[in-house]
């Protein structure tokens, strides 16, 4: 936080300059929070409401409806996307987590020959536009009998290059050289150390990692869209395009489509306020404070 | 009490043979160990990034021959003919214009606001600053699918709460027609990831001692000329990495031109690259898809190192 102790005077004179900032942040507040309050609105509004009511305010409320039709839809096929959803994310993450925060240790605290060479191709994967990937994976995937299966979505997920620059941020950050050069006096094992030590050390950095991973995961869209074929494999980004895609020809899906993506944002944003407090952008590790 | 005998460590930085040859042990060692642990990420990385990339690059060259109409499909190399197709392909090369024309328009605006947000935050009253971050934020948390399928609700024309305000004044937009549909998807973008963007900024700001504002202040400088002189030029290379982040999320825009080419007739299947190599994939023309996923990462790669290079000439810290 900047805190610094100003005069009286100069405190009266922040005051009167932050208004414009603070109505400025009021209206960016509205222009971002608006669409998911029209969609809470909608999700409570019948197919017949959704077009003839105003959008952004309540009419007859339908959400008890809604929601049944959605989990029922299709043999409770939206349950099973979510379930799917959080499958995905939550091993994903976690698996590319450990991955990038070993890459990432190792990048940060050992010197040795290809370092930098590695590192730059690390890095440069971060370049590469998914659909270059997409198709030779499917092939390779295909050749191996693994797609339209879990695999096929879980083992691309567990690798993220950009999660490997955040944990070598991050292991420079916070385990000082100093740890490793006791724990080689003292005869202990560089793995040892990194496990038993290390890892601890970074975990609340490492947090972010996860939730990156998890998000690019849950909002993943391209990988299973190639992936997949059977919907009681979708996870619930995919289960709701391909219903939008139907909504010509089925208006009634409307409200399932809209209750539905209601309820598909609320894990990650629950995710998000349960670990706050563990929220770091990788470029002020360590110094940011709040 | 026991009597510790006092164990002589040799120091490191001692030229004696024992030293030397302890450095090198533990430097091999310490390879061996940093090797062990970047195994398992690179062996993924090979497996689903290297070897993939490779495979595209090589069908990219290749062709598919039938010997007959409903013959045996057969790999040709093509040498350079994806490519030139791919050139010459008016849908290609309108799309690849099309991103370029959105990423001038959409990134400085998204970066600016999300600057200025960055920097309304970071004077703000401190009892605000948490809710105002998680309200910016919180589109990020939406999956972009969602996002479009959501503003697609919210821009079609019988359904949108902007049409249901403006008919009374007689205004009756189509923000999905021909015209507007580009910048309505600028919209999307915008607001899927001005918070993130924000975010980075806003904790780069954190991170600048107080001490300098102090200084300022002392000489008289008002908030206005401490935000623009003090703050930007050192959160600049903030600035830097979020707009090439940008470009690349820009010039791989798939998913939410492919959703609203589900709710508008004014998007075609060709609309960005990404789409047009898709859509190549779809029609199991593999090898032009490819070429194209090649031409656009290029171009990512260009353009990125392009503004590296222009960026480090002004932002010389």
């Amino acid at each position: 936080m900047t805190t610094h102790a100003p005069t009286p005077s100069r405190r009266a004179r922040e005051a009167r300059l932050s208004i414009v900032p603070t109505a400025a942040m009021f209206v960016a507040g509205v222009y971002f929070l608006l669409p998911v309050f029209w969609l809470v609105v909608s999700s409570t509004k019948s197919a017949a409401d959704l077009s003839s009511t105003f959008g952004l305010w309540f009419s007859d409320n339908q959400l008890g409806h809604n929601l049944d039709r959605t989990f029922a839809y299709g043999d409770g096929v939206y349950l099973r996307w979510l379930a799917n959803s959080a499958l995905y994310s939550i091993v994903g993450a976690a698996a590319a987590t450990l991955l990038s925060a070993m890459a990432g240790y190792a990048l940060a605290k050992f010197t040795f020959r290809g370092r930098n060479a590695t590192f730059s191709t690390i890095l440069a994967g971060v370049l590469v536009p998914p659909t270059a990937l997409a198709v030779p994976l499917f092939l390779m995937l295909a050749g191996a009998g693994l797609t339209n299966s879990i695999w096929s979505v879980l083992l691309p997920s567990m690798i993220s290059p950009f999660g490997v620059y955040l944990a070598r941020v991050y292991a420079a950050a916070s385990v000082p050289d100093e740890l490793l050069e006791a724990g080689r006096i003292d005869g202990a094992g560089d793995l040892r150390v990194f496990f038993t030590i290390s890892l601890r050390l970074m975990a609340p950095a490492l947090v972010t990692v996860f939730l990156f991973q998890f998000v690019a995961i849950w909002n993943n869209f391209l990988l299973p869209l190639i992936m997949l074929t059977s919907d009681r494999l979708y996870p619930v980004t995919l289960g709701l395009y391909t219903l939008n895609t139907q909504i010509t020809r089925d208006p009634d899906l409307k409200t399932i489509v809209v209750t539905g993506s209601l309820l598909s944002i609320i894990p990650l944003i629950l995710a998000f306020l349960a670990l706050q407090r563990f929220w770091r952008t990788g470029l002020a590790a360590g110094s940011v404070k709040d | 009490m026991t009597a510790v005998t006092p164990v002589r460590l040799e120091p490191d930085r001692a030229d004696t043979r024992r030293a030397r040859l302890g450095r090198a042990r533990r430097g091999r060692h310490a390879s061996r160990a940093a090797w062990l642990l970047l195994a398992p990420f690179l062996a993924g990385f090979v497996l689903f990034y290297l070897i993939p990339i490779v495979v595209a690059l090589v069908k990219s060259f290749t062709t598919v021959k039938r010997t007959s109409t409903y013959g045996a499909a057969r790999d040709v190399f093509a040498g350079l003919g994806n490519y030139t197709a791919a050139l010459t392909d008016s849908g290609f090369t309108g799309s690849l214009g099309r991103v370029l024309l959105f990423g001038v328009i959409q990134i400085p605006v998204m970066l600016g606001l999300a600057l200025a947000l960055a920097l309304a935050l970071d004077s703000a009253v401190v009892r605000l600053r948490r809710f105002f971050r998680l309200a910016f934020f919180l589109p990020y948390a939406v999956p972009g699918v969602i996002a479009a399928v959501m503003w697609g609700f919210f821009y079609a024309p019988n359904l949108s709460p902007i049409n249901q305000l403006l008919e009374p004044l007689g205004l009756r937009p189509d923000l999905l027609s021909g015209n507007v549909i580009l910048y309505s998807i600028a919209n999307i973008v915008t607001w899927t990831f001005t918070g993130y963007n924000m975010l980075i900024l806003y904790s780069s700001l954190q991170a600048i001692p107080p001490q300098l504002y102090e200084a300022a202040r002392l000489d008289g400088a008002s908030g206005w000329a401490i935000a623009w002189r003090i703050k930007v030029p050192i959160i600049a290379p903030s600035l830097v990495l979020t707009a090439v982040f940008s470009i690349i999320g820009t010039f791989q825009l798939f998913t939410e031109p492919q959703v609203m080419a589900g709710v508008s007739t004014s998007v075609s299947s060709t609309y960005t690259p990404s789409m047009a190599a898709y859509a190549q994939i779809s029609a199991q023309n593999y090898g032009l898809g490819a070429a194209m996923s090649v031409i656009v990462t290029i171009v990512i790669g260009l353009l990125s190192l392009i503004f590296f290079r222009v960026t480090r000439n002004r932002a010389a810290l």
